[in-house]
């Protein structure tokens, strides 16, 4: 069964295909079919591929399967295959589960959207992709994915495009993911020049772990820096986390898969995947777990004033996955993996709930307006609910265990102040998250008239993913329990996959002294007691319960503190500073400062945006000056003096960053001269490159 | 005795001429017949080094070369005919629509 | 024997070049054409590959010389003056012809085209229709299948392209 995998991606595939090209021909309910069902099949196909694994010893389940040959160029080749391991069958199951039941959940969602067809197309295709960033088995492929995710994410968030909000979010998302994807491929080409410095000229992942011992830790920490920028695009950590929240312009579901399920934290999986390469540079992980708590502490700060129910999710989504970077940068590879399965199970879930009390609001986002749903949609607020549970980390919800396992994990790392950010961090979920549900299911309906009347439950075409996926944010932490007899179950699965890390690592040893690969073992040592898992865990029992009991109180008082705040029978009972709107008056420049996101979007403007706008502006008057000055012979001299005195004026004040400008800008006044838009201009220049070359053949 | 020198000055050739042909001429049509010629020296070349090196990867390339070169015309000459039908003209340096 | 009929076919083959990028008339330049193409059609029977003469004139004489053929009626193009022939350019770019002229001449004769020995021997080679045949069909059978389906795509293209926008009768 195994080597029918490229099956899984294959499917999806052609649904976008046979979508895309009839999209407009068919009646609504076969591009729903076609497209539920080609994710059905292939979520079947990855449920039995993992029995298949399961069957295998754990030494050997590792299986590539190579389709074709992709590129060929001299002795370096790259293969379109396709690497079947714990790690990526974890993922083909998630994508392709929580994926299958997100478009079953969109056929009752959209409708009523003429862009129907199209819209299973999209979704397909990016399922496609996404399966191939995973499955890949070297870095062309998952590059390859990782592009095509990045454009289906712009293609849905602007599947409105009529709305210039939404066609506006679909560009910010795209360029900002693009400075991400610029790291990413820098990387790509640094650890291609480097190895090929070793004679290795290929890019599969066994070929480039086997050997990455041979490099120059410094090179490795500049390859995991690179790796890691393309990360912080695409899952949208801090300072790149700008696109999420407004990428939520999208339709609910797409919000629910690519931006919260599956796209968003295939930055955690490439960190993972790389685990070889991370945990050779621990001065890198650390960066990484750093700014991965840090995302996560300013993302939940943000959250708790937000008023519109998908931007609170948006934010929460970029704050669990700051827990996870956290996780990987500490070296719990698996506990990054765990809680990116349990937060695809109740991440989904929530997303779909709130796209469900969109559509029973007749696409009325602000939970000012919302309130006492509770009433007329029971599925919709008891799953919704379930799933606020499992992110607030509620014992027994799956979000309990991976978030439990996460804060564990680094505080036996010693990594304590991130322990306790995460904590705080915990503390503030639980608090947002519940202003949540009692801001939109309990309490009065302060809807208009009109709305309510419409108010209504879903159908059961979107109830029922619901359930399934509030069964399984319930029981998804059953796997990685880690106090059942035989420990956690998620350990043992994926620790062929990072025990390779620790491999490498004391490789390291082997073949240099130093004092730098002297800590590599350090951290080397750690990840093997790690991926030994169940061991480790007996020793450190009583401290793990009693931390545990720390963070479920954290929760509760952040639930309580909420229900004090947001929930009517509470609030009587609330002494009065702790009304919202006293609280918003009292720290009212703070109120505004988490309000408007910490203003990190205007400085962006400021710093970023504008400055280039101005520039193309100048560059505009000048080409205009210049030229005017050259066909006016007349008004030249004039020109020339006041464009001198001008010049004068822009360099004395405006000072670097304009002469920078101007600097660019003249040249460009030259190179554009060049398009003279006569094809046979630029025929002679190819005439003039044959030139070039022949001559340097004649050379060389 | 033929020997590979023959067949590239022969190709050499052309290829000066086909270039001549695109640079020089303002006519389209015969651009793109001087685009043809340099396609035949190419193939020329092409099969000349695959008889001579004793390898036949050039002379397969000769062929997908002569069907890509099919495609291409086809499509060359319809766009050249919606460019006519547009601005009424053959000539390459009347179509400055893209001027910088 | 060979290089008597060599030069026969390079010369007709260079001069109906000449020719055509010369002619006054579009419809002269495709006949010179044809010619070009039947001498280069002959240059690859000397090469000993009758199959790619074969292929040469079934699609370029054939199907090619036709298509510019009917462009040529479509556009409509007459005669034209010496003035109109000529671009612009035409001064920088004969200059830089003349030079890579010379210097594609020195490398010619430099003797840096050299040739390794391949994997098919004298015997093998006087059966390379076959050979061809079989490694279009198996080592090469995605790139045959891609160009295939570029063909159709070009054949489809053309005509959407110059097709008219029809007034729809209801």
């Amino acid at each position: 069964m195994i080597d029918y995998v490229w099956l899984i991606p294959l499917l999806p595939m052609m649904g976008a295909a046979v979508n895309g090209v009839l999209c407009s021909r068919m009646p609504k309910k076969a591009a729903g079919l076609i497209g539920c069902l080609s994710m059905g099949i292939a979520f079947l196909i990855s449920v039995s591929i993992l029995v298949k694994l399961l069957g295998l010893a754990p030494g050997e389940r590792s299986v590539e399967i190579t389709v074709f040959r992709w590129i060929t160029s001299g002795s370096f080749n790259i293969d379109i295959s396709f690497l079947v391991d714990p790690l990526s069958t974890l993922m083909i199951l998630v994508v392709t589960g929580v994926g299958f039941l997100i478009h079953v959940y969109s056929v009752g969602y959209m409708h009523h959207d003429s862009g129907f067809g199209r819209y299973f197309s999209y979704l397909n295709l990016f399922v496609f992709f996404m399966l191939m960033l995973v499955l890949g088995s070297n870095y062309l492929v998952m590059f390859l994915g990782w592009e095509g995710v990045g454009l289906c994410s712009y293609l849905l968030i602007g599947f409105w495009y009529h709305k210039k909000s939404a066609s506006d979010a679909g560009k910010k998302a795209f360029v900002v993911n693009r400075i991400g994807d610029f790291g990413f491929i820098l990387g790509l080409f640094v650890l291609f020049w480097s190895l090929s410095g070793h004679g290795i000229s290929s890019l599969g992942f066994k070929e480039v772990f086997a050997n990455i011992h041979h490099l120059n830790p410094n090179i490795v920490g500049l390859i995991a820096v690179l790796l890691f920028i393309g990360a912080v695009g695409k899952s949208a950590q801090f300072p790149l986390h700008v696109w999420l929240p407004d990428a939520m312009e999208g339709p609910t579901p797409v919000s629910a898969l690519i931006h919260a399920a599956t796209m968003v934290t295939a930055g955690v999986y490439m960190v993972a995947r790389n685990s070889a390469i991370y945990s050779m540079v621990p001065a890198v992980g650390e960066a990484v777990a750093v700014i991965g708590i840090f995302t996560a502490c300013l993302a939940a700060t943000i959250g708790l004033v937000q008023n519109d129910i998908k931007r609170v999710l948006a934010y929460s989504t970029v704050s669990q996955l700051g827990y996870m970077f956290a996780a990987v940068g500490v070296g719990a590879y698996t506990a990054g993996i765990f809680h990116l399965m349990t937060h695809a199970f109740f991440k989904g879930l929530l997303f779909l709930g709130s796209g469900s009390v969109i559509h029973a609001m007749s696409d009325e986002q602000d939970m000012r307006k919302m309130g006492g749903l509770h009433s007329h949609m029971k599925i919709t607020s008891t799953t919704f609910i379930i799933g606020a549970l499992a992110i607030a980390g509620m014992p027994p919800f799956s979000g309990f265990w991976s978030k439990d396992e996460i804060l564990w994990e680094s505080f036996r790392g010693g990594h304590y102040l991130i322990w306790a950010v995460g904590l705080f961090t915990a503390f503030l979920t639980a608090f947002y998250m519940f202003r949540q549900v009692f801001m939109t299911f309990t309490g009065e309906c302060r809807a208009d008239s009109h709305t309510k009347e419409h108010l209504h439950e879903s159908p059961s075409v979107m109830t029922v993913p619901l359930i399934i996926l509030a069964f399984f944010a319930i029981v998804g932490g059953v796997v990685g329990i880690p106090f059942l007899a035989g420990g956690s179950k998620l350990h043992h699965f994926l620790s062929p996959v990072f025990g390779h890390g620790a491999a490498t690592a004391a490789a390291a040893v082997s073949h240099g002294p130093g004092e730098a690969i002297a800590a590599v073992a350090g951290e080397g040592a750690h990840i093997a007691e790690s991926a030994a898992g169940a061991a480790g865990y007996a020793a450190h029992s009583s401290l793990e319960f009693i931390l545990m009991g720390v963070s479920v109180a954290a929760g509760l008082i952040g639930i309580f503190l909420a229900s004090l705040m947001y929930y009517a029978p509470m609030r009587a009972l609330a002494p009065s500073f702790l009304r919202p709107e006293v609280i918003a008056g009292r720290f009212s420049a703070l109120h505004t400062l988490l309000y408007n996101k910490y203003y990190v979007d205007e400085i962006y403007d400021a710093v970023v945006v504008n400055p280039v706008k101005r520039l193309c502006a100048w560059s505009l008057s000048f080409d205009l000056g210049i030229i005017d000055g050259i066909v006016n012979n007349t008004a030249w001299s004039t020109r020339l003096t006041a464009w001198f005195s001008h010049k004068f004026d822009i360099y004395m004040v405006d000072g670097l960053v304009n002469s920078l400008a101007t600097a660019v800008n003249f040249n460009s006044g030259i190179w554009r001269r060049l398009q003279t838009g006569y094809l046979q201009n630029y025929a002679l220049i190819f005439v003039l490159g044959i030139l070039a070359l022949v001559v340097r053949a004649l050379m060389g | 005795m033929l020997t590979l020198t023959h067949f590239l000055i022969l190709s050499f050739l052309l290829f000066l001429i086909g270039v001549a042909g695109v640079l020089i001429r303002r006519n389209i049509l015969i651009v793109l017949m001087s685009l043809e010629l340099i396609f035949n020296a190419v193939n020329i070349v092409l099969a000349a080094f695959s008889y001579y090196t004793g390898n036949l990867n050039g002379t397969i390339f000769v062929v997908f070369n002569i069907t890509v070169a099919a495609a291409e015309v086809a499509i060359g000459l319809a766009i050249l005919v919606c460019v006519y039908r547009r601005s009424q003209t053959v000539y390459v340096d009347e179509m400055d629509e893209m001027r910088g | 024997m060979e290089q008597v009929f060599f030069y026969i076919f390079a010369v007709v083959a260079v001069a109906s070049a000449i020719a055509v990028i010369t002619a006054r008339s579009a419809v002269h330049s495709a006949f010179f054409l044809v010619i070009c193409l039947l001498q280069v059609a002959a240059v690859f029977v000397l090469l000993r590959f009758p199959f790619l003469a074969a292929v040469q004139v079934f699609i370029y004489v054939g199907a090619v010389m036709v298509l510019f053929l009917f462009a040529v009626m479509v556009l409509d193009v007459g005669r034209e003056t010496f003035g109109e022939r000529l671009h612009s350019q035409s001064i920088p770019a004969v200059l830089t012809l003349a030079v890579l002229f010379v210097m594609m001449g020195l490398l010619m004769f430099s003797g840096k085209v050299t040739v390794p020995g391949g994997p098919y021997s004298e015997a093998a080679l006087a059966r390379n229709t076959e050979i061809i045949g079989r490694a279009l069909y198996t080592k090469y059978i995605y790139p045959f299948e891609v160009v295939s389906v570029l063909l159709l795509i070009a054949l489809i293209g053309a005509v959407a392209l110059v097709m008219r926008e029809r007034v729809k009768v209801k």
